[in-house]
């Protein structure tokens, strides 16, 4: 493929992707924060992170798939410990979660 | 045009013991480093998460790029794979509005929208004034936007000196973030129904409807979640 279709490609993802988030824009502009179709879109966009969220980690896509699930989920469940431990630090548990996982993945 | 104060607020969430910046980095110069290796130039990289900003629909992006797949299909499955972002906006947008604010305002500002602005913005949100929350949204969103357009530059030109683990440990810092914002954020009994039901039904649906899995997930969590009895929160 030439560099003009790789811009071509570039700009089709980018509209296919605004897509949904204007549309939500043109959703909200009527809608009450104490509407109760806004509380299940509320619910329903939750749900759909942690679907995603487990989705990622149990079937991963890309460079994941080169570890077994055993190590993401001891990875996962130290990072989730410190990240309650530390009243909810973000930082130390992302870090965390980088240099266990390298530790792991190399002598497994 | 903008209350400053309210955009630096927002702004401000890139730094402390809660930045969303180090789960940004590792999973956008790991990005940049596959948009090197599939053949794009520096400045295709960076348009594309300039004007894209979602990881997921960049990778379908790169794969179906380097599978040779049509428009319509890049088209098609990016749309699906980031379909989730409209009950997202949708589920953020009625808390951030104010009759003193723009309508452009919220048009252009939902292109920040993505995972970890959305979980900090729902989490924040609440303790600033009404009248400038779509400010305090702007500071987070250029933000972590800024944060995903360096890291992805600074992926591709390190790119040659990732190696293959390397790769692999970047990838698992996201969903860790991730994870951890959304535990964070089971402050009621019926988010956290929502939240464990689409945990639960994700992978699951995963192996019979893998396209669907997520949306559907989701679907089921959140109406499970809102039909209980109890008071629907607002979080």
């Amino acid at each position: 493929m030439t560099s003009s279709s790789i811009v071509l490609i570039i700009l089709i993802t980018s509209v296919a992707t605004y897509i949904s988030r204007v549309l939500g824009v043109l959703t909200s502009e009527r809608l009450s924060i104490k509407s109760k179709i806004f509380s299940w879109f509320n619910y329903v966009a939750y749900s759909i992170l942690a679907a995603l969220i487990s989705r990622m980690i149990i079937f991963p896509a890309g460079a994941l798939l080169e570890s077994t699930l055993l190590i993401r989920f001891i990875v996962i469940a130290v990072c989730v410990v410190v990240f309650i431990y530390t009243k909810k630090n973000l930082v130390l548990p992302t870090v965390l979660s980088f240099v266990l996982f390298t530790f792991l993945v190399s002598v497994q | 045009m903008i209350h400053i104060k309210s955009y630096l607020q927002g702004l401000k969430s890139l730094i402390g013991i809660r930045s969303p910046a180090l789960a940004l980095a590792a999973s956008f110069i790991a990005l940049g480093a596959i948009f090197k290796q599939a053949g794009f130039s520096l400045e295709q990289s960076i348009a594309s998460s300039l004007f894209t900003y979602a990881l997921p629909g960049q990778l379908v992006m790169t794969e179906s790029y380097l599978l040779g797949a049509s428009l319509i299909n890049i088209f098609i499955s990016v749309w699906l794979v980031n379909f989730r972002f409209y009950p997202m906006t949708v589920a953020l947008m009625p808390a951030l509005q104010h009759k003193s604010q723009p309508r452009w305002k919220y048009y252009l500002s939902c292109h920040f929208l993505a995972v970890s602005s959305w979980l900090i913005m729902k989490d924040g949100y609440k303790k600033i004034d009404k009248k400038y929350r779509l400010d305090y949204w702007i500071g987070i969103g250029s933000g972590t936007l800024s944060s995903a357009v360096l890291s992805t530059l600074f992926g591709y030109l390190i790119s040659d000196y990732l190696n293959n683990n390397m790769m692999i440990a970047l990838a698992i810092v996201n969903p860790v973030y991730f994870l951890c914002m959304m535990i964070g954020a089971m402050k009621n009994i019926k988010t956290t129904i929502a939240i464990v039901i689409g945990i639960i039904l994700g992978p699951l649906f995963y192996l019979t409807i893998p396209e669907w899995s997520i949306l559907i997930a989701g679907f089921i969590g959140g109406t499970a979640a809102f039909l209980m009895k109890g008071k629907n929160n607002d979080i």
